[in-house]
This record gives structure tokens, C-alpha cells and sequence, in this order.
């Protein structure tokens, strides 16, 4: 039976890291702007001049 | 109706240029450079700031389109922002020399502005980095300050077409917050202890665990669920407890009242269940009902970010006008403006306070206060109102009183901007939801009464009480009007129709009557229809006549270079320009003499134009009058159909103008034969006739677009502001629309109203579920897990069923 606390402890920690790092990313912005990220990642950042 | 048979037929494609930077057919003259085409000289420049520091790229990216940069621009425009007192209150963060700040672009469009926007570093070093927030449309720019003053990054930002948006509002200090991380905190940890708890009920859900060496766990699993709990109790569900007990205290039920008293009583039984260990709780479906109530508040109070619905004229007045000291200009702050200042007012700006005009004459558009569409001449000593906008040279006028005591700043003191709209008792689910609590609290509490003295067994008498008050939980209630509505301002929105949340569906599903305003909102803003009347010109006569109009900022010479769009013009040819403000202009075109403006100007007849119901723009050739254009305003094409469907569907139309009475033959029958329409109308005429209608009893809709319908559109049951650009100026208001969209406004009703429908269908169905659940829970039979789980259940079933509906509704009604 002892096992069984020792897992629920476990199982307690896990999710509270899984809340952590919720917390942790909502605080630093992640959910501020769910669109320009996705914009961002597809535009080139090439020095060479591709216009002309 | 005939509008479109009068204009201009479209351009030969082959003689057709396209402006390489924004993307705009080249209407007045064509400019080249690199073997591209440019529309003006705006554009030119910003192509070739882009080409030297080698971010041409801009071009390359897919739907890319330039912006042309603002031609009322002038040096020293941001001086002001270097005054300490102002800097202050612009800045985000500062250590003295890496500053921050947080601006609103409005003119953000697309991918390739964010790209542009994120390699400013390139056109400036001192910037050290600048990252897009677009759906924000604001950009946070890092620099050094001790390189590049505010003022220089402001006019940076300007001079490659994204003008940052200062008002007044920055300067008081007032910051919106739109997006409210805590919400998303609640949901996190509700979710958290709801799946936690469930992990930990499972023995009980299958009746494990019965002997005695199992009692332990059963206690400690208790105690957890009861930790978990308490978060939920105590943060994520306290605003339930604070809305219900403010509702309360103002001696009304709200339909949080319902909700705060059922996971109280929820909480308290389970509470009292594990400290007699007569059973688990409910611990569960407590944590359970509060995580899909945020989870569905969350749906219904989304926020618009870069729409906003709360501006005053604070927020439409610059932040900072030229001031003449000894004939030295300086920049003041608005705020600061004080009886007797000289302000310097250059073409376009806003004038920011009431003040006598110094100048010899002026030409005062106030179609943003009063929608009268043209300008009026004002001569030197008239008092001029705060509001009105200078067309034409910089004039100087002498402040009479202070911003915040104007004549136009009065309108804000009405009755109806000091209290909120009040939505709580109108709310449809609300009204529902009293009776329906109601009902359950008198069924639960006969339930327990009958078990405890009819039939002595209390035990079960708690357990029919509690599994009454939580199958019955008003929750599935709450979630159809949340869910409901939230579905629907996702379906507005993509129609580009914007309600300011959900209480503005529900008051739109009630209307019945729909008040238009003319100027900007039936009209079209930067249009109009144009008819000459004379001889026929040669080509020759109509390229000077562009020529001509082409050199002028007056709003008709505009009107009439877009008309003769594909006329070609060369200033080149054109010499001697002069213009009198109010009369006219003249120029020479080689031996020629071209003349453009008032009757009396050009030598013509005016007795020909008595009634003033559109402006004319006379055209004299070496003194010979030619003929005369007649400007009149444009209307949306789809109004007509649109005003048919509205009164076919019962809802009486209106028209309020502050213009002059014109174009009564085609508005009379627009709007039918009993139809009111009302002009020169002025602000408090507008919200006093909303107001007279509601006391009538209709429910109005106010359709507006300018500072002149700001108090009709607050007083009136829905105030939709009409913009071409969202993201631009919209007065105060309960939704939002684009003009192009405005046709659909029959659709949006109906839709609103098809809402309201599917939330009483809902409530229909979470009764059945109610009434299956009740039966079981009265007569003691339903065990608690089966509660447990019917709840959720029937949860998931009206999120379902009122997503589907309302998708559906949204086919029928919006053709999408």
C-alpha cells in the first residue's frame, strides 16, 4: 500500500510542474499574440535584395 | 436608381499604371524610377529608403502593399515628444538609455508590414530591436535613447507610411489592458484541479476500496481533493461570488447569483460529507462546473484586439498643436492649451479647442462634428469650434477657452455617458435562469423535507438534496447563452462585424427600429458622383482641367482629379497656380488661361444654382465658361435592397442628417413613404430624438459614423459605428461594421435574433435532461457518480448543439 502514496505524490508533483509551466508561459506572454509568431517563422531574413 | 452609369469608364489596361510601393492604379501622374511606376512622391521616397538600406525583400513577400506615406507630415510635427512631461508618459521602460516603447500602428495590414516593421534596425542603428504584436496592430521598439529621440523615431515611423497613433488618452495616463492574463490563470488551475480530483474520485465512482485496511486511502484521497479544492473555491471562482453579492447589494438577482449559490452549497455539502466521512463529495463536479463556466466566459467576453469601442474625443484630439510665442512656433500639449495661446493649425489638423480666427479666412470642415459634408468659409474674428478640421494653408487662430470646457467636450456631459448600459436584467438566460433557480431550490428543498419528516431518513434526505441541486445546476443554463453567444461573435467577426461582446447580440436580437445618419455612413466617404454639365471638352480641355484641380487639397478638386482618372496630367506644363481659398483657382497652361471654381470666380451665372442641393465647380478657359461639374454625394450601392429588407422584416427606418436637406429625390423613396428624415440635425437633436423613440417603446439601432452621432449611439440600444477602417476612428459604440458590410445588416439581426432562439432551444434541452435527472434524484435512486457524469454530459450536448445551430443559422442568414 505504501507504493500507492509514494505515486500519488508523484502524480501530484508531475501535474504541478505541468501548472508551472503554464503559469510560467502565460506570464511571459506566450498567449498575448497568438498570430505574428506564425508570420514570423515563414519570413525570410536574407540580406540579399530579391526584388530587382 | 442610376449611380454607377455616370462614372468614368475603367481605364485602358494597357495605358494603366500601378504604383510599385502601394499598389494604387496611378491616378494624377506617374513618376519612375528603377523601371518601376509610383504614384506620388511619398511612395517614391519610401522605395527608395527601403532600396538603400537593401530591404527591397518587402516587395517579394506575397500581398505585400506599400503604404503611402502621410503628405501632411511636416518637420517638427513631433517636437513635443521630447518635452520631459510628455516623454514620460509615451514611455514603456527606460534605464536612460535603452528605452522602450509600446506604439498602435493603425495602418498595420499585412505579413510583409511585420516584416518591414521587425528590420527597422536597418533604416536606423540606434534601434535595437522592434517586435510586432499584430493583432494588436503595435509594434515595441527598443532604441537608444541617446541616439534617437523619441520625436525622430516617431517621424521614422512616419516617413515609411506607419504613423504611430498619440492621443490624448497617452497622456492621461489611461492603459487599456485588453487581454487579461489572469483569466487564463483561473482556467489553468480550475482544469488543473478538475482532471486531479477526478484522478482521485475514481475509487469512488467504482465503489472500490470498501474494506477497512482501504480507509486510510480513503481519507487521504479526501484530504487531497479538499486541497485541490480550495484553490478553486477561494481564486478561480471568486469572481461568481463578487458579481453575485455587487448584484445583490444593488437588490437584483443576476445569473451569477444562481451559480455562486449552488457551488456553495455544492462545497458546504461536500465539506460536510468528508469531515463526518458519511461520503466523497462532490468535489469533482464543483471543480468541474467551474472550469467550463471560465472556459465559456472565456468564448463570450473575447476581446477584439485593435478594435476599440470606449473612445471619447479624447482620443480623436492630437496630442500636441503648434503654438506661435513671439512668432516663435513651439509644440504644447493639449492639455496645457490655455484662453489666449496662438495656435498654429496646418491643412488637415484637427482644431483642438474653441477659438477666434486670427487669419484672414479659413475653410473649417466639421463634417467630424456636425456631418455636414462641405466645408464653410470663416472669416478672420469668427469663433471657431473645437473639432473642425483646416482645409487648405496653415491659419492661426487664438484659444478662447480649454480643450476640456469646448462647446464640443459638452456633449460628454449628457446623462447617457454617466451610467453603463444596464444588461443584467435584460439578459435573456438571466431572466430565464430566476424562475428556473428558483424552481429548483423550491423542489430540492420540498424533496428534503418529505425524506427528513415524512419518511425519518435524514441520510437520504441530504443525499436527494444535494443530487437535485447539482443535476439541476443552472451551469447547462449559463453554458448555452456563453457558448451561444460566443459562436456567434466569431461568426460576426469573420463577417467583419464586431459587437462589443455578448450583451450587445442580445439587444440587437430586440430591435426594431433603425436610425441611419447620413454623411460617412450612406454615403461612401471618398466618393461621389460627378456629372458635367456644358460643352463637350476636347481631351486637350480636360487634361488642363486635371492639371489644374490636381494642384489643389480642396476636398471637391480631389473629388474631381479621382473623377478623371483616366485623364492624364502634367503639372509640368502648368504655370502661375494660384487659389483663393473659397473662390477658385487659375493657372496658366503655355498660352492659356485655366480657370476652376465658384460661379463668381470663373465669370458664369449664379443665378443658375439656387438651391444649393449639390456643389457645383465651374471650368472657364481663357474666360469662356465651359460648364460645371455637379459634385453630389454618393451612395452605398446596396443601401436600397438593404433599407426594402429591413422593412419587410417589420423594422421601421429613420434618417438623421446634420447636412443640408439634399438628395431628398433619392432618399424619400429609400426610405419609404411614412419614413422620417430629419436635417441639419445637431448632436443633442440626434440623442434626444433616439431617446424620444425609446420612450415610445421601440428599441433603437443608431447607425453612425462621426463625433455628431457620439451621443445618439450611446443612447440607442445598439450604436453600430460604420468605418471603412476599422482600425481607424469609430466614436463610442456597441459594435462596429464595415462599410462594405453594411448591406448585411438584415442579416445580422436576424442572425442575433436566430441566437436568442437557439439559447431557449438549449434551455429546452438541459430541462429535459433536468426533469429525466430530477425524477431519479427526488425518490433518492440517483447515486451521486451518475450526477457526476449526466452533468458533464449534458454540458458537452448544449456546447454541441449550440455551436451546430448557430453555424447553421450563420449559412442561412450570412451566406457563408
Amino acid at each position: 500500500m505504501s507504493a500507492l502514496y509514494l505515486l500519488i505524490i508523484a502524480s501530484l508533483l508531475v501535474a504541478l510542474g505541468f501548472l508551472g509551466a503554464f503559469i510560467w508561459s502565460v506570464r511571459k506572454g506566450h498567449y498575448d499574440d497568438d498570430y505574428t509568431p506564425s508570420v514570423r517563422i515563414l519570413l525570410d531574413d536574407s540580406e540579399k535584395n530579391t526584388a530587382n | 436608381m442610376t449611380m454607377n452609369i455616370l462614372t468614368p469608364p475603367e481605364a485602358i489596361p494597357d495605358t494603366r499604371h500601378v504604383c510599385y510601393h502601394c499598389g494604387e492604379d496611378c491616378r494624377d501622374e506617374v513618376l519612375h524610377s528603377d523601371a518601376h511606376d509610383f504614384c506620388c512622391e511619398g511612395c517614391m521616397t519610401v522605395y527608395g529608403l527601403l532600396k538603400d538600406s537593401d530591404l527591397c525583400q518587402y516587395y517579394a513577400i506575397e500581398g505585400a502593399q506599400g503604404i503611402s506615406p502621410d503628405s501632411s507630415f511636416y518637420k517638427g510635427k513631433y517636437d513635443h515628444l521630447d518635452l520631459p512631461e510628455v516623454y514620460g508618459s509615451m514611455i514603456e521602460f527606460t534605464d536612460g538609455r535603452l528605452t522602450t516603447v509600446y506604439w498602435y500602428l493603425p495602418k498595420m495590414h499585412c505579413s510583409s508590414c511585420i516584416w518591414l516593421l521587425e528590420h527597422l534596425y536597418r533604416l536606423n542603428p540606434a534601434v535595437r530591436s522592434s517586435v510586432v504584436n499584430f493583432p494588436e496592430k503595435k509594434v515595441r521598439i527598443t532604441f537608444n535613447a541617446t541616439a534617437l529621440r523619441l520625436s525622430e523615431l516617431a517621424a521614422l515611423l512616419t516617413g515609411i507610411g506607419y504613423e504611430p497613433y498619440l492621443s490624448m488618452d497617452d497622456l492621461s495616463g489611461k492603459k487599456a489592458n485588453k487581454w487579461n492574463r489572469t483569466r487564463l490563470y483561473k482556467i489553468g488551475i480550475a482544469g488543473f484541479a478538475f482532471g486531479n480530483i477526478m484522478m482521485l474520485s475514481f475509487p469512488e465512482y467504482f465503489h472500490l476500496g470498501q474494506n477497512t485496511s482501504d480507509q486510510n486511502l480513503r481519507t487521504l484521497f479526501g484530504a487531497l481533493n479538499l486541497a485541490l479544492s480550495l484553490p478553486v473555491l477561494f481564486y478561480c471562482a471568486a469572481d461568481f461570488y463578487k458579481s453575485a453579492w455587487s448584484a445583490l447589494k444593488g437588490r437584483y438577482l443576476n445569473i451569477d447569483a444562481p451559480i455562486a449559490l449552488a457551488l456553495s452549497c455544492v462545497f458546504l455539502i461536500s465539506l460536510y460529507q468528508l469531515a463526518t466521512q458519511t461520503g466523497p463529495g462532490y468535489l469533482d463536479s464543483f471543480a468541474g462546473a467551474v472550469f467550463f463556466m471560465l472556459v465559456g466566459r472565456y468564448f463570450q467576453d473575447k476581446t477584439y484586439a485593435g478594435v476599440s469601442f470606449d473612445r471619447d474625443y479624447k482620443s480623436y484630439f492630437p496630442i500636441a498643436i503648434s503654438i506661435l510665442d513671439n512668432g516663435q512656433e513651439t509644440r504644447k500639449p493639449i492639455t496645457d492649451l490655455q484662453k489666449g495661446d496662438r495656435m498654429l493649425v496646418r491643412n488637415e489638423e484637427l482644431i483642438p479647442a474653441d477659438a477666434v480666427l486670427q487669419s484672414p479666412v479659413a475653410m473649417i470642415d466639421y463634417s467630424f462634428v456636425s456631418g455636414e459634408s462641405q466645408p464653410i468659409e470663416r472669416r478672420k474674428g469668427d469663433t471657431i469650434y473645437a473639432g473642425g478640421k483646416q482645409k487648405g494653408t496653415a491659419i492661426e487662430l487664438e484659444v478662447l477657452r480649454e480643450t476640456s470646457q469646448s462647446y464640443l467636450t459638452q456633449l460628454w456631459n449628457d446623462e447617457a455617458f454617466t451610467h453603463e448600459k444596464d444588461d443584467a436584467n435584460k439578459s435573456l438566460a438571466a431572466r430565464i435562469n430566476r424562475y428556473f433557480s428558483l424552481t429548483v431550490l423550491g423542489i430540492a428543498a420540498v424533496t428534503f423535507l418529505i425524506w427528513f419528516f415524512v419518511f425519518k431518513n435524514p441520510e437520504t434526505a441530504f443525499l436527494a438534496f444535494t443530487t437535485t441541486l447539482l443535476v439541476a445546476c443552472p451551469c447547462a443554463l449559463l453554458l448555452s447563452s456563453t457558448f451561444t453567444n460566443g459562436n456567434l461573435l466569431s461568426v460576426f467577426s469573420r463577417n467583419r462585424f464586431y459587437p462589443k461582446n455578448a450583451h450587445s447580440i442580445e439587444r440587437l436580437a430586440q430591435i426594431n427600429a433603425v436610425v441611419f445618419d447620413k454623411t460617412g455612413t450612406i454615403t461612401l466617404p471618398d466618393d461621389a458622383e460627378i456629372n458635367f454639365t456644358g460643352a463637350p471638352s476636347t481631351r486637350e480641355e480636360l487634361v488642363m482641367t486635371k492639371s489644374l484641380v490636381g494642384q489643389s487639397s480642396h476636398p471637391l478638386s480631389r473629388l474631381l482629379a479621382k473623377h478623371l482618372a483616366d485623364v492624364p496630367a502634367s503639372r509640368r506644363v502648368l504655370s502661375g497656380f494660384s487659389e483663393i481659398s473659397g473662390k477658385g483657382m487659375m493657372a496658366q497652361w503655355g498660352l492659356r488661361t485655366v480657370k476652376a471654381g465658384s460661379a463668381s470666380w470663373v465669370g458664369a451665372n449664379a443665378a443658375e444654382n439656387p438651391e444649393q442641393q449639390s456643389s457645383r465647380v465651374y471650368v472657364a478657359i481663357d474666360d469662356i465658361v465651359k460648364g460645371y461639374f455637379t459634385i453630389r454625394s454618393k451612395y452605398r450601392p446596396e443601401l436600397p435592397e438593404t433599407l426594402a429588407t429591413l422593412r419587410k422584416a417589420g423594422i421601421r427606418t429613420y434618417l438623421l442628417s446634420g447636412d443640408r436637406p439634399t438628395d431628398l429625390d433619392v432618399l424619400n423613396p429609400l426610405f419609404g413613404q411614412n419614413a422620417l428624415l430629419l436635417f441639419n440635425q445637431k448632436p443633442e437633436q440626434k440623442l434626444d430624438f433616439v431617446r424620444d423613440l425609446q420612450q415610445k417603446g421601440s428599441h433603437v439601432l443608431m447607425v453612425g459614423d462621426g463625433l455628431n452621432d457620439a451621443g445618439a449611439l450611446r443612447q440607442s440600444d445598439v450604436g453600430l459605428a460604420v468605418s471603412d477602417d476599422i482600425n481607424n476612428f469609430s466614436p463610442s459604440c456597441d459594435a462596429i461594421v464595415e462599410g462594405s458590410q453594411l448591406s448585411l445588416l438584415p442579416g445580422y439581426i436576424s442572425l442575433a435574433r436566430s441566437g436568442q432562439r437557439i439559447i431557449r432551444q438549449s434551455f429546452a434541452i438541459s430541462l429535459i435532461y433536468n426533469i429525466l435527472g430530477l425524477s431519479f434524484a427526488v425518490t433518492g435512486h440517483l447515486s451521486p457518480v451518475i450526477a457526476a457524469i449526466l452533468m458533464p454530459v449534458s454540458s458537452i450536448t448544449i456546447v454541441a448543439f449550440t455551436t451546430l445551430a448557430s453555424n447553421a443559422a450563420a449559412k442561412r442568414y450570412l451566406k457563408n
